[in-house]
């Protein structure tokens, strides 16, 4: 809090109060008016409360809490503030702010209930209001689950125009004008004979008043940035190299380090032996760390080459060794007493006799972002700063007053652009290994980066999964379907281990895209069995759905083309989801859709999941020819209730095809002597620039609530490319990554 | 060992197997070049030496003869510019840490091919990797840099 804490007294920062003392949440007056008798004890007046506008003599800083992980959403954060506070987006500073419970993620918690996103009834509301609570009372601000749209949506519009109508009356008590009289435009008050009170010259005046209390957002057909095309605030640094990131810290005097961890996860250290490390050009120092060594040096690459050098006796470990041992554990866990939830079970499968047994398999994934992660800690008397690009500022900084025995109030982030994170930077085993190393050199700044290889093999990776189903088709209908997916926790791992938060109850993320589908097959049911612990696994982009959305849409294909029907109109036939049959008749018309066989050597899969209350449709085209099979094009249709910005709204959607096709095609982490095989993009390869198909995207409104777009269109990608090549190849692929059955371009 | 990287020339005393990459990055504070891979594998780190662009992790230091030109250059080649121009035009990075070595690549692309196809555009961006999914914008902004630079 140090940026607040220096210029609260001589600027204006809209929110002071509740960013020192205690943490107030007004937008709830605007959003659901006394619903939450947890709620209840807010007045009025604290409605004012919004710690995202900061105003001083040099400008205007929209504060932008969410992290930009290359999604953009400093962007989207800063283009709410600025559509109600009449800045100009180009002329505006963005700052991350400090880590603070104020900034909690309100819509986060919305997905930690059991109700499916469609499912808007009184209970699932009322159910999601309560959720809240808790979330608040942790301070949870983190940034995931294609959230920051819907955290942000209304709460950052507020701010804007709590912050402008409380210029104009800063402006009103200078100048004697009635408020009603005053325009605001461009960063400035406009006074009815045109003249100008900058917003930089009110603050002074607005920092003595108390904010006003009550606004209006403007309307849709006000808005000067919403829907329309803008451009992305960091758009030209990041194409003239001059953006940094994270691993770009630098600081005077600064230390470069690594570290070499036990490639067994959490496995000891039992000894190691540093002496030809030690007597390498540039090495400051090598030191034990739990679980392994640290290494500072006077450059990254020394640091790297000294860390290979350093020998390491590594104990177990606590998990089984081989890959093997890991899928026989899945296979053990359907038996009743591992039953984590059943969620969805209409009908009644039991009385049937089902048919069409299935095994599928989604494999361990590693985040791998291109910026390898890091963490820049300074360790000063009474005082730590971190420099890191996180999405978990409030976790990292708890942990950190661990290490360094400091209280939390004394540990200073400073998140930093993210070179990508796809979930990895929701973890801050980084942060917490930087300070561990930073504590060994006190008083100077120490930048440690992980080498590709040291990323890799200490990720948290994305579960494997097992899902067993059986069904039952007549009348050229889908009549039953009964799924069964057994998978590791990811909840208990990453939020319990991790960051010791018991969260009670099932974890949805063994289920989710799955269970929640908005298809009335009378007899459906989805059952969720936890595996025992296995490696440490984390959220991967559209976490439980990834793989979910996988099994689902591909066994009910299989189901499909069992009843001779057609995918897109038994879907739609099924569906009873308004609009998810919005999206399925979108793409089915962006592509002509007449069926999965069309011609020789070609064929099209469909596939459609709901997941992060987004429904996304994808339709993939491949051909087959001598060489392998070929993705010629790709058509989404995707509905978030509302597009905020249709430039970078497009951008996400692509990116998020090309990655789910790019790790379905050709990405899986397994294990053998208990460390994973793959340490580096040749042995985890990916989509490259010649594979990737043409993608069109169509953005749908018609959703009842606006939702984020970072991860909807992940899930379908595997499926509808799974269905399309049975439909070019008559081959049902069962397991990913694909290209162990079949060949790629 | 001497070194001219940008225009300027450097004295830098490092080990003659310290890769280019860490000694335009840690030793001559060119941040803008990107570490990702260290392998050949992702590209990040791709700059031109002597008009030719080269992934920097994979040279040593010491066996550079020609000039170093990275993407922040004061003296950028038409087609630098003009890919830049287009990169933002097309609103390509995401989150970006991919991007200045895509453009290194496509400026010596475009320095080889001035009107490259579909198929020389693939083959030549196949080098590189962008984690992020940017590939179809990366696609249309060499397009569309081509055809300024061969309307110019
Ligand atoms: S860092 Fe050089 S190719 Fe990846
Ligand atoms: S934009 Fe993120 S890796 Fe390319």
């Amino acid at each position: 809090m140090g940026k607040a804490g220096r210029i609260a007294r001589r600027t204006f920062l809209i929110g002071t109060a509740s960013v020192l003392g205690g943490v107030a949440f007004g937008y709830y007056m605007y959003k659901r008016p006394m619903t939450n008798p947890l709620l209840a004890d807010l007045e009025p007046g604290e409605a004012a409360l919004t710690p995202y506008v900061l105003i001083n003599a040099e400008g205007v800083t929209l504060i932008t809490p969410r992290a930009d992980k290359g999604q953009g959403v400093y962007h989207v954060q800063a283009a709410l503030i600025a559509e109600e506070l009449d800045v100009d987006l180009a002329a505006v500073k963005t700052d991350p702010g400090p880590p603070s419970a104020a900034y909690y993620n309100t819509a986060l918690s919305a997905e930690a209930v059991p109700f499916a996103s469609y499912d808007q009834g009184f209970v699932a509301e009322t159910m999601r209001n309560v959720m809240d609570a808790p979330m608040k009372f942790m301070g949870m601000q983190i940034t995931g689950g294609s959230t920051t749209v819907p955290d942000s949506w209304e709460k950052l519009r507020i701010a804007g125009a709590v912050a402008r109508e409380t210029l104009k009356k800063a402006a009103s008590e200078i100048s004697g004008i009635n408020t009603t009289a005053l325009k605001t435009e461009n960063g400035a008050v406009i006074l009815p004979d045109g003249s100008k009170m900058r917003y930089e010259e009110l603050a002074a005046k607005a920092a003595e008043i108390e904010p006003v209390g009550r606004v209006k957002l403007r309307e849709p057909d006000e808005w000067r940035y919403i829907g329309k095309k803008m451009q992305r605030i960091d758009i030209v640094a990041k194409s003239t190299g001059q953006q940094d990131y994270g691993i770009d810290m630098h600081a005077e005097g600064m230390l470069f380090a690594t570290v070499k961890l036990n490639p067994g996860q959490g496995g000891a250290l039992n000894g190691f032996d540093a002496s030809a490390a030690e007597a390498m050009r540039g090495v400051e120092k090598v030191f034990e760390i739990p679980g392994g060594v640290g290494v500072i040096a006077d450059n990254t690459w020394r640091a790297f080459k000294a860390a290979e050098a350093v020998e390491c006796d590594w104990g177990d470990a606590p998990y089984p060794a081989e890959q093997a041992q890991h899928w026989q554990v899945l296979s053990e866990s359907f038996v009743s007493d591992r039953q984590d939830s059943r969620q969805r079970d209409d009908g009644d499968v039991e009385a049937l006799d089902l048919d069409h047994a299935v095994e599928y398999r989604g494999p361990y994934l590693s985040h791998a972002p291109l910026e390898p992660i890091n963490a820049t800690v300074l360790v000063q008397e009474g005082r730590v700063d971190v420099w890191t690009g996180t999405q978990v500022p409030r976790f990292a900084q708890a942990h950190v007053a661990e290490v360094t025995g400091l209280p939390e109030e004394n540990v200073h982030i400073h998140v930093l652009m993210m070179g990508g994170s796809f979930g990895h930077r929701l973890e801050d085993d980084v942060v917490i290994r930087a300070a561990q190393v930073a504590m060994q050199a006190k008083g100077r700044p120490v930048k440690l980066t992980y080498s590709r290889e040291e990323d890799m093999a200490h990720d948290f990776l994305r579960p494997i999964a097992m899902m067993r189903a059986k069904g039952a088709v007549g009348d050229g209908q889908v009549k039953a379907l009964d799924m069964s997916i057994a998978a590791p926790s990811t909840v208990a791992s990453q939020m319990g281990e991790r960051q010791g938060l018991a969260l009670p109850g099932p974890d949805p993320s063994i289920v989710n895209g799955a269970w929640d589908q908005p298809f009335a097959i009378p007899d459906y049911r989805v059952t969720g069995y936890r595996a025992p612990k296995l490696a440490p696994v984390s959220s991967w982009r559209s976490v439980g759905a990834s793989i979910n959305g996988f099994f689902h849409e591909s066994y009910l294909d299989e189901l499909i083309h069992a009843a001779g029907a057609d995918p897109l109109e038994e879907r739609l036939r099924l569906c009873i989801d308004p609009t998810a049959r919005n999206v399925l008749e979108a793409v089915g018309e962006m592509s002509g859709w007449s069926g999965g066989a069309i011609g020789e050597g070609r064929g099209r899969g469909l596939a459609m999941t709901v997941s992060f209350g987004v429904p996304c449709a994808e339709v993939v085209e491949v051909s087959a020819g001598e060489d392998g099979i070929k993705i010629e094009k790709v058509w989404v249709a995707v509905d978030v209730g509302r597009v905020v910005d249709p430039v970078n709204f497009e951008g996400l959607v692509k990116g998020g095809v090309v990655f789910g096709l790019g790790h379905a095609m050709f990405a899986e982490m397994t294990f053998a002597g208990g460390a994973v095989e793959q340490r580096n993009f040749d042995s985890y390869p990916y989509m490259r620039l010649g594979q990737c198909p043409e993608i069109e995207v169509r953005g749908l409104e018609t959703g009842p609530k606006i939702r984020g777009v970072g991860e909807p269109p992940v899930p379908p990608a595997a499926p509808a490319l799974g269905n399309a090549i049975f439909a070019a190849t008559g081959k049902r692929l069962r397991e990913m990554p694909f290209a162990k059955q079949v060949d790629f371009v | 060992m001497k070194l001219v990287v940008n225009g300027k020339a450097h004295e830098v005393d490092v080990e003659d197997d310290m890769p280019l990459l860490w000694v335009l990055r840690d030793e001559l504070g060119h941040r803008e070049v990107k570490y990702g891979c260290g392998i050949a594998q992702c590209g990040a780190c791709t700059v031109e030496i002597d008009g030719e662009a080269v992934k920097s992790c994979q040279v040593w230091a010491a066996d550079v003869e020609g000039e170093v030109k990275t993407i922040t250059a004061p003296d950028p080649s038409e087609a630098l510019t003009a890919l830049q121009e287009a990169w933002i035009a097309h609103q390509v990075a995401q989150c970006g840490y991919c991007q200045s070595g895509q453009i290194m690549l496509a400026a010596s692309l475009l320095s080889e091919t001035p009107a490259p196809s579909d198929d020389e555009i693939d083959e030549a961006m196949n080098a590189n990797l962008c984690r992020c999914g940017t590939y179809p914008r990366i696609r249309a902004a060499i397009k569309d840099a081509a055809l300024k630079l061969g309307g110019a």
